[in-house]
């Protein structure tokens, strides 16, 4: 990333001064401090709702705030217990969390392309990326998080030698083990990268259509960005929830004792 | 896109909120749900026997009712006909009451015509010996005639 080269002039240089993150560091070792940021940021105001909302919570007339966590605690735990039917105290909470986190981190897509990085700009900082989830690294830190998750139960449930059995077994019997092998390593490392990149690719293309509209005429803009806006309403939430899901049913795929 | 360290720090970030959500966010939230349902389900229940109650308190207030009214139709009834009764009786007395006064009137007129026939009589037949002694004149003798005028007077009176 030419993070320190100057960038270019004219609608290229845009588009890349908006996609490129401000980062720290070298090699492996860079920080993107943007998406740090942001990501924390998103999630403190996700555990400050919620557990605002969980101190005061009681089983009589709920206040708004509790509803509204309420309304999502009851949709999390009805699509865990719609597709997930073990006992276990950790996935409902995990769904949740994935969902709203999410959530927030796409909902960084609907505020003016150019808003936060001007702001930036004014006090200092060459380049400000706003959308977490357009960063590869947001979304495989999860994605690979619940890899590590399903591989966890995967063991825990399975025991090591049904792990292994399921590994080198399936689906097509002892004679075939280095095939088997193969594809069951493709289908379980799979799975994190198709959750991590669907949803960087959806919110990344959608941040770029953003940034392309904005390099319109300010007459065109409102015209092209609002209906894409509030379609994207639809998009942020749709992906979140299909992160959630995914993750769902993958820990209780994991879970299933064959 | 460059995968670098930031990984690292996301993971630890969403490790931290995920375990945070576990411990503070989903199980009072969890719990409150419960204890609301719970709730729920009591109140309908309480409804529903509060609905029942209502239902059989209505029904035996209808029986009340209709006992009540069967009753003060039977009284009713009876004062109407203890009524009727005592008109009848009265009606009865007044009729008695009236005959008598008519036999007793009756019976003084009656009484009455035959003091005054009598009377009548004792008048004619006196009369008739006067003008026949005034007819008879000398001829007829108290004691001579006696007789005769006891039968004339009788055949009279």
């Amino acid at each position: 990333m030419a993070t320190e080269a100057h960038s270019p002039e004219g609608a290229t240089g845009y588009i890349i001064h908006h996609l490129t993150p401000l980062a720290t560091g070298e090699g492996f070792w860079t920080l993107h401090l943007d998406t740090l940021f942001f990501s924390v940021v998103l999630g403190a105001v996700f555990l400050v709702l919620f557990m605002k909302a969980a101190e005061k919570a009681t089983s009589g007339v709920p206040g708004p705030l509790q509803n509204f966590a309420e309304m999502l605690v009851e949709f999390v735990d009805t699509q865990v217990k719609d597709s997930f039917h073990g006992r276990s105290a950790l996935i409902a909470p995990l769904a949740l969390s994935i969902f709203v986190w999410v959530w927030l981190m796409n909902f960084m897509d609907l505020i003016p392309v150019d808003l936060l990085p001007s702001i930036g700009k004014a006090v200092g900082l060459g380049y400000l990326r706003v959308v977490p989830s357009t960063d590869l690294n947001a979304t495989f830190a999860m994605s690979i998080s619940v890899f590590a998750l399903i591989i966890f139960y995967s063991i825990k449930v399975k025991g090591p030698i049904g792990f292994a059995k399921e590994m080198l077994l399936t689906p097509f019997g002892p004679w075939m083990i280095p095939f088997n092998l193969l594809l069951k390593l493709v289908e379980e490392i799979a799975k994190p990268i198709s959750l991590g990149l669907r949803l960087f690719g959806n919110m990344y293309a959608g941040e770029l259509i953003f940034i392309l509209i904005a390099l319109l005429p300010w007459y065109i803009q409102p015209a092209l960005s609002l209906p894409w806006a509030i379609f994207h309403i639809l998009i942020i939430t749709l992906q979140a929830f299909i992160f959630m899901v995914l993750t769902i049913v993958y820990l209780s795929l994991a879970h299933e004792d064959h | 896109m460059s995968i670098n360290a930031t990984l690292l720090g996301q993971m630890i970030t969403f490790a931290l909120l995920v375990l945070f959500t576990m411990k503070y966010v989903w199980p009072p939230l969890m719990q409150a749900l419960e204890e609301r349902k719970k709730k729920i389900a009591e109140g309908l229940a309480a409804a529903d026997k509060g609905k029942q109650d209502l239902e059989n308190a209505e029904k035996r207030a209808k029986v009340l009712l209709k006992e009540a009214k069967d009753q003060a139709a039977e009284i009713v009834n009876l004062a109407q006909k203890r009524a009727n009764d005592l008109v009848d009786e009265s009606k009865d007395a007044a009729k008695q009451e009236g005959e008598r006064i008519v036999a007793a009137a009756k019976a003084e007129t009656d009484r009455e015509v035959q003091a005054a026939k009598e009377g009548l009589r004792k008048q004619v037949s006196t009369l008739a010996i006067a003008a026949a002694e005034q007819i008879l004149k000398t001829e007829v003798d108290q004691n001579k005639h006696k007789e005769v005028l006891k039968d004339l007077k009788k055949q009279l009176g």
